[in-house]
Order: C-alpha cells, then structure tokens, then sequence
C-alpha cells in the first residue's frame, strides 16, 4: 500500500512534519524534566531508610524504562522498514538505536552510583543492572552491524532483522537474568521501586517519567530529522533547507 | 511471437548512485537479448533485478506477464539464472557438482557422465573442483544449461574464462535454446556470432552523474 | 506449491553440505579441539582440587561451548557466499526458511552433537560430579540446536562483511546469555539433588520457538546479503 507513495516526497514531508512536532516535544520535555528533578531532588522528603541517595531513582528509574522502550519503538521501525521496504523507517532505526543506548547507559550508571551507599560496591550483579548492561550489549550490536556495511541500505535492513531478532529475546533475558538473581540470591538488598511510595515521592517521579519521555522522543526527532536530510542531501528541497538554515544562522 | 520477460520503468539506485532510470526492456520467445555497457553500468545489477536477486528502487518486472511479487515460484521455475560466481563446491569433484546440481534443478533423469563429456570435462571428473582452471569450474556452472528447460536464462557474462572451444560451444548450445522457443538474456564483452532479427541490443550508458536522482 | 520436490531440494541441499563438510574434517574437529583446550586450561589457572573445579564445570564447558559455536559459524554461509552457492540456494524453488532449517540442522549435526558426545570427557576432566553428566548431556542435547540457529542468523547477517568475527560474537553472544543461564541452573540443580526437569522443558520450549523463528531471520537476513 506504501509503494505507490512517491518516494521523493515522503523524506521532505516526513523532515517536515518532524520539523512541526520538534518544538512542542522538547517544550513539554524541557518543562517535565526541570519540574521532575528539582522537586525530586531538592523537594522530595528523604527516604527512611536510603536518606537521600534514594534520590537517583528519579534519574535512574525513567532511563531504564525508556532504555526498553526506546528498544521496542526500534523494533517497530525495524519491522515496517523490512515489510513496507520504508527508507524513513530504516533510519529511524539509527536515530533510535544511540538515543537508547545513551539511556542504558544512563540507567547503568546511575545504578552503579546509587550502589555504591546501598551495597558497598560499584558494580553488583543486581537482576536490573545486569538486564541494562546485556541491552547495553544489544544496542552496540545494532548500531555496529548499522554501520559495518558499505551500502548503506544492506546495513540499515540487516540491523533491522537483527533487532527483531534482539525483541524477541529481550523478554526472555530479562525473565532469565531475574530467575538467575532469584537463584543466586547475595548482597542484594532491595530494588529500587517500593511497592508503595508515599505521593510526596511518586508524583515527581510520574513526572520525570513524562519528562524523560518527550525527551526522549524529541531527542529520536531530531536524529531523524537530521538522517533524512544526511540521506536527502543529493534532492534540491534538502540543499534548500540547508541553505534556509545557514542564511537564518548568520542573520 | 509471445514475451517472455518484460520490464516497466525500472529505476535501480546502489549505494546512492542512480544506475539506471525508467529502464523498459521487452524480451520474445525466440530472442536474445544482448545488455551491453561499460563496467559498473549496472549490467550485473540490470539480470539480478530480472532474476529476482535484487528489488529495484521502481518499476516493475513481468515473466509471461506476471509480476514477480504474486508468484516466486512461477519464476523460480522458469528462469535460470547464472552469475559471476559459478557456485560450484571447491571441495567436492566436478561429478559430484554436476550430480548436486541436476538434483536441484529437478533434473532427475540426467545423465552426469554425459553432461561431463559435453562441456569437455571428462578425465577430471575426480578432481576436486579447486584444482580445476576458472574455465573448466565455469564450464562445471554453464553444464546446467545442457538439461535445463527453464524457457528464460539470464547469463551473466557467460563467455568469462572460457577458451574458444567453450565459446564456440556455448554459442551452440544458445541457438539450440532459442531453436526451442527459448529466451536468453545475458551480458557479454565478447561480440556475439548472431546477427539479425533474433539478436537485440540495449546499451545501459552511465547516468549523468550530475543528473543524479532527478 | 509442491511439498515432493520441496523435499528434494532440501536433501540435496543437506546432503551436499555434508559431502563438503566431510571433506574439510579440520573444519569439524577444529573447535571441538578448542572446547578441549580451553576446558584443560581451567584446572591449569584455578587449580585441581575438585572442589573448585566441580562448581565451575558446567559453566566452562557451556561457555566454551558458546565461543566454539562462534569458531565454526563461518563454515554456515562464508562459502556459499563467496562461490555464489548462496545466490542459487535463494532462486531454488523452494521456500527459504525451510532451506535455511536444513542448513542449521547440518550444521548441528557437525558441531552441535558431537558436543554432546564429547560433553563426558569434558565432565571428567572438570571433576564434575557424575550424578550430574546425564544432566549436563541432556542441556547440550536441548541447547547446541539453539545454538546454532542462532548463530545461523548472526552468520547470514555478517556473511557479505568479510570480517564479520569479531562483530559476530557482538552480536550473538548477548543472545546466548538466557541459554547459558537455564542450562547452567539445570546442571546447578542436579547437584544439589533437586529435579532439573523445570529447566530443562524450558530450554526445550525455548529451543522450539528459536527453530521455529531463526529460519524465517536467516532467510531475510541471506536475501539482504546476496544483495
């Protein structure tokens, strides 16, 4: 059904219509984000039994989610990309994959931190913490099989199949290495999220989430947007929109 | 006089690079269809679009009418397609390739020693292929072309290698082929022996590259 | 459309992988030696005491079994590719994936099981306890399969690299952590005098969707690389 659209249209009015939601996205981000870290980390009453280092889940919490989600929105770029033959799509998959990979990192990081105070040590082989390193790993793949090819097409579908292949098995690492930690039960004390949080600390919390999520999809626009004009460059509508933007930054 | 194998605007882009645009090509039973151009024209590209090895950027392929898309099969059937690469096994003898060979082209009934005295290999038949010239291992590949009854054969420069002897028997073994009714399509350095109505020419010259897409 | 000549391409294609891998034997035997070595090697750096050794066993042998899986899986295409094999294999009228499990199965049959049956000489030279073997066995026979339809697909996508080693175990050996992890715990709970049978359907329900899905990637992943 998508290939009678007329390929050479669909990259400028997809940049465009990115181009239209970018300001609102990185608004609402901007304001969510300020909102939710301050009053988690200054406002936010300390934790009874963490004291203030408790505070890095609201760092750390919405950067694991969206670890995973930005992992399942690649996917889903990658399997239109491999059914409707989308070039968009095959982008979108390298505009995904470094956004997410940040947020792995993030996550793991803020996680080695927040370990420190809790368990003595940096590194812990906590189930959550060693689920985000294997999708760090995941997320490497994906980019390094991306760019590995000389054709710039070949590669784009063969991490396409790969992260499809990678979202069927990110359920079952994630169910293993929790049943693995079951097992091995050591130093772990507690995870992060309580069953109940009091809403003095949930309410921020729901906040950075939001906020973690326009960031993140205003983050993914933007690569997008500038992946379509990398891809696009050889069509006059992409010189002109350089040459747009160039006149508007000496002015 | 029935087409076999036509295209509609085929437009291929590799690696950024406009190879071919609105390519419409029309092939008829009885006919052979010469694709000529300078290296990396986009000749090789130009068959494997044609065999189903590659989707092009636009347009569409018909085999007796039919898009490729509706009914792999149908053309998996009736074409045969040899590439640069003779795919044959290095490590199995020249026998052993002609027997695997039939066996997946469905040939049941081929007699391999025969085959083998056909393309002139016999007395090698022992050898592992990887000890066998580039000739004699293209000669191994082209023996497919003596059972095969696939109406359309897409050859990619089939001549590679081969002594005049093979050249001259392969260009037998074409006559026989459109003889029957059959439809080569093939890319070739070597000036082809036909002449006349039977034999026709499309020339794919490299795109302007300041044209590009446009 | 015609399940008899479907049938004939793929034992003919099954056969001839045969035929060329009896030929190259080095290309069997060569990382069945490596799983040796590298499980010799153990006793040597961490000492002989049976202690040590019989709680690491499994997971040497499993670990070693994963990097062996990646030794051999340029065997699976590299070949194919390069003499264009894998080109004709994707016009053959027959369906891909279907083609793609035959290949896999060829595969395991030269790699996967005699793992298994080198598994015991492994086991005794680890100390593993012997109520255990038949259990480490039983894993090796469950996950090698799983092994290599995934590497199947790590193949079929590096294939047209060159180069694809270092990358191929990028790739692949995140994949191979929840195989790891069942088939360990399988050994682990034999050990302890508890029933394994939980783990090992899991890795059987696990090796199912793997063989049921990897043909359909390795079939995609051939078509882009015969590009």
């Amino acid at each position: 059904m998508w290939k009678w659209l007329h390929p050479y249209a669909k990259g400028e009015a997809t940049f465009r219509l990115l181009g239209a939601w970018l300001p609102w996205l990185s608004g609402l981000a901007l304001i969510l984000v300020s909102v939710g870290l301050v009053w988690g980390l200054f406002y936010a009453p300390p934790d009874y039994q963490q004291g203030d280092s408790y505070r890095i889940i609201f760092i750390h919490v919405p950067a694991a989610m969206f670890s995973m989600g930005a992992y399942t929105g690649m996917a889903i770029a990658a399997l239109i990309a491999l059914v409707w033959q989308i070039r968009t799509a095959e982008w979108a998959i390298a505009a995904i994959a470094p956004v997410g990979a940040v947020l792995t990192f993030v996550a793991l990081f803020t996680g080695a931190v927040w370990g420190k105070p809790m368990w003595g040590t940096w590194w812990e082989w906590d189930a959550r913490l060693t689920s985000e390193l294997i999708l760090l790993f995941l997320y490497i793949g994906v980019l390094a099989l991306y760019y590995a090819f000389n054709d710039a097409r070949t590669g784009a579908k063969a991490a396409a199949i790969l992260s499809l292949v990678g979202v069927v098995n990110v359920p079952i690492i994630h169910f293993s290495v929790y049943w693995w930690n079951s097992l091995h039960q050591g130093a772990t004390i507690t995870k992060f999220s309580k069953p109940s949080m009091p809403p003095e600390m949930l309410i921020p919390l729901l906040i950075s989430i939001a906020g973690f999520l326009f960031l993140t999809a205003a983050l993914i626009t933007q690569r997008l947007r500038n992946e379509i004009l990398k891809q696009e460059l050889h069509r006059p509508w992409a010189m002109q929109q350089l040459g747009v933007e160039a006149n508007n930054g000496v002015q | 006089m029935s087409v076999v194998i036509e295209t509609k605007q085929l437009t291929s882009v590799r690696a950024g690079r406009t190879l071919f645009s609105s390519l419409s090509l029309q092939l008829c039973a009885g006919e052979i269809l010469h694709v000529e151009g300078p290296n990396g024209a986009g000749k090789s590209t130009l068959l494997r679009i044609i065999a189903g090895l590659l989707s092009p950027q636009e347009g569409q392929v018909l085999l007796f009418g039919q898009p490729q898309y509706e009914d792999p099969e149908l053309w998996q059937r009736n074409t045969l397609f040899i590439g640069h690469k003779p795919a044959v096994k290095a490590e199995l003898t020249a026998l052993e390739n002609l027997h695997y060979q039939s066996q997946f082209d469905g040939a049941e009934d081929v007699d391999a020693w025969h085959l083998l005295e056909t393309v002139g290999l016999l007395g090698l038949e022992d050898l592992p292929a990887q000890q066998l010239s580039a000739g004699q291992q293209r000669r191994i590949a082209l023996a497919r072309l003596w059972y095969s009854t696939a109406p359309l054969w897409i050859l990619d420069e089939p001549f590679t290698a081969l002594d005049s002897r093979g050249i001259k028997l392969l260009h037998e073994r074409f006559q026989h082929h459109i003889d029957q009714g059959g439809a080569l399509l093939l890319t070739s350095h070597q000036p082809l022996t036909w002449s006349g109505e039977r034999l026709q020419k499309i020339r794919i010259e490299p795109h302007d590259e300041a044209l590009g897409y446009e | 459309m015609n399940n008899a000549s479907t049938w004939r391409i793929l034992k003919t294609l099954m056969r001839r992988d045969l035929a060329v891998a009896l030929r190259r034997r080095s290309d069997v035997i060569n990382p069945l030696l490596f799983v040796l070595i590298v499980v010799t090697l153990f006793p040597l750096a961490v000492g002989p005491g049976p202690d040590i050794l019989g709680r690491i066993a499994t997971g040497v042998i499993w670990v070693a079994a994963l990097l062996s899986a990646l030794l051999g899986s340029e065997r699976l295409f590299r070949d194919d590719f390069l003499d264009g094999s894998l080109e004709q294999m994707v016009l053959l009228p027959a369906p891909l994936p279907a083609l793609a499990l035959g290949k896999i199965v060829v595969h395991w049959l030269l790699s996967g099981l005699p793992l298994v049956i080198l598994a015991p000489l492994c086991a005794l030279l680890l100390k593993l306890p012997f109520e255990a073997w038949g259990t480490l066995m039983l894993t090796l026979l469950v996950g090698t399969p799983m092994l290599s339809a995934m590497t199947a697909v790590g193949a079929a996508l590096t294939v047209s690299l060159g180069r694809g080693g270092a990358l191929l175990s990028l790739l692949l050996l995140p994949l191979f952590i929840p195989l790891l992890i069942f088939a360990a715990a399988a050994v682990e709970s034999t050990l302890v005098g508890t029933s394994a049978y939980g783990q090992v359907v899991l890795l059987a329900g696990l090796m199912l969707l793997t063989l049921t899905l990897a043909p359909l990637a390795v079939a995609a992943a051939i078509r882009v690389s015969v590009n």
